[in-house]
């Protein structure tokens, strides 16, 4: 059975949504592995939760990206395997050089808890196959830090290589080109804001986020 | 003994809604000749290195690796000797 890794940094605190939507909705394995653990062997995906780890000191994700377990997570990415970074996980892999750019504060400096409608830019990604290209999904986002920069440059490759996975279709934060989740040039590492954990039983007023976990699943298992 | 005063600020090109709130504070409290505000970080470093140059090789990769996202920040820093305590 596909095993995920979710890793927990002190103040992470989407950790146990993550674990209960891989075991009790994607009906897959997982384990909570601590910030402290310098080794991800027998797992198959890594996923880097929301929250504020160390309490947002310095800047989001500065200090987490320290953390031993990093180390083993730079490995898994170099190998090709999957990782997925959501919110305060997607300020951790840009911090750590593992996603380009950087989650500067909200354009209007609130924080912002809302339901968002997003676009599938692209559905030829080992995260989002389970989608239809062009489709519109709604997912949570809860952050105060996730307006998306990066250079000119940066941005050109982004586009070029089909990066940006998912758009914002009604910017709530200033991110630059309405990005709300890009994955390295390799794609294999997503980084997104919105949160898919939180979307994933009906009773959380949509299903959209599931989509997200029943890629990597499905992609997992042509390979095996 | 050396002290390193580091001064982290955002490139001029990033939106800094913080300083643009402090700003308008400024206007609230009738200092309306205030045009701009950059809001930064300011740490001390103080290094039991054997010289200046040491502390300033240090605090230049503290900078670099920590202190400062290059993405969006900038950095400056002076190193001076403490006298002996």
């Amino acid at each position: 059975m596909m095993k995920f890794a979710v890793v927990s940094f002190p103040g992470s605190n989407c950790d146990e949504d993550l674990y209960y939507a891989i075991t009790d909705d994607l009906k897959a394995d997982a384990e909570i592995v601590p910030h402290t653990s310098d080794n991800l062997e027998g797992f198959d995906a890594v996923l880097i939760p929301g929250g504020f780890s160390y309490g947002d000191y310095l800047r989001s994700g500065a200090i987490a990206k320290f953390a031993p377990v990093m180390a083993a997570v730079k490995e898994f990415a170099k190998a090709g395997k999957p990782i997925l970074g959501i919110c305060n996980g997607f300020q951790i892999l840009t911090e750590a050089g593992l996603l380009p750019g950087t989650l500067q504060h909200n354009r209007e400096m609130q924080f912002i808890c809302e339901p968002e409608p997003l676009m599938v830019n692209n559905n030829q990604t080992l995260f989002t196959s389970a989608f239809k290209a062009g489709e519109t999904i709604t997912l949570p986002i809860a952050h105060g830090e996730g307006n998306y920069y990066c250079d000119d440059d940066t941005l050109a490759q982004l586009k070029a290589n089909h990066q940006i996975i998912f758009s914002y279709q009604d910017n709530p934060n200033g991110s630059l080109s309405d990005i709300a989740g890009i994955t390295n040039q390799a794609g294999n590492v997503l980084g997104m804001m919105p949160h898919p954990e939180r979307a994933v039983e009906s009773i959380q007023g949509g299903t959209d986020g599931l989509k997200v976990f029943q890629s990597i699943l499905q992609t997992y298992l042509r390979t095996v | 003994m050396f002290l390193a005063q580091v001064h982290v600020t955002y490139k001029p090109s990033i939106l800094d809604p913080q300083a643009v709130a402090i700003k308008n504070a400024m206007h609230r409290l009738n200092f309306d000749k205030v045009e701009a505000v950059r809001q930064g970080k300011y740490f001390e470093l103080s290094l039991d290195v054997a010289t200046a140059t040491d502390a300033e090789t240090q605090t230049e990769a503290i900078c670099e690796q920590l202190l400062a996202n290059p993405n969006m920040e900038t950095y400056r820093y002076e190193v001076k000797e403490l006298a002996n305590q």
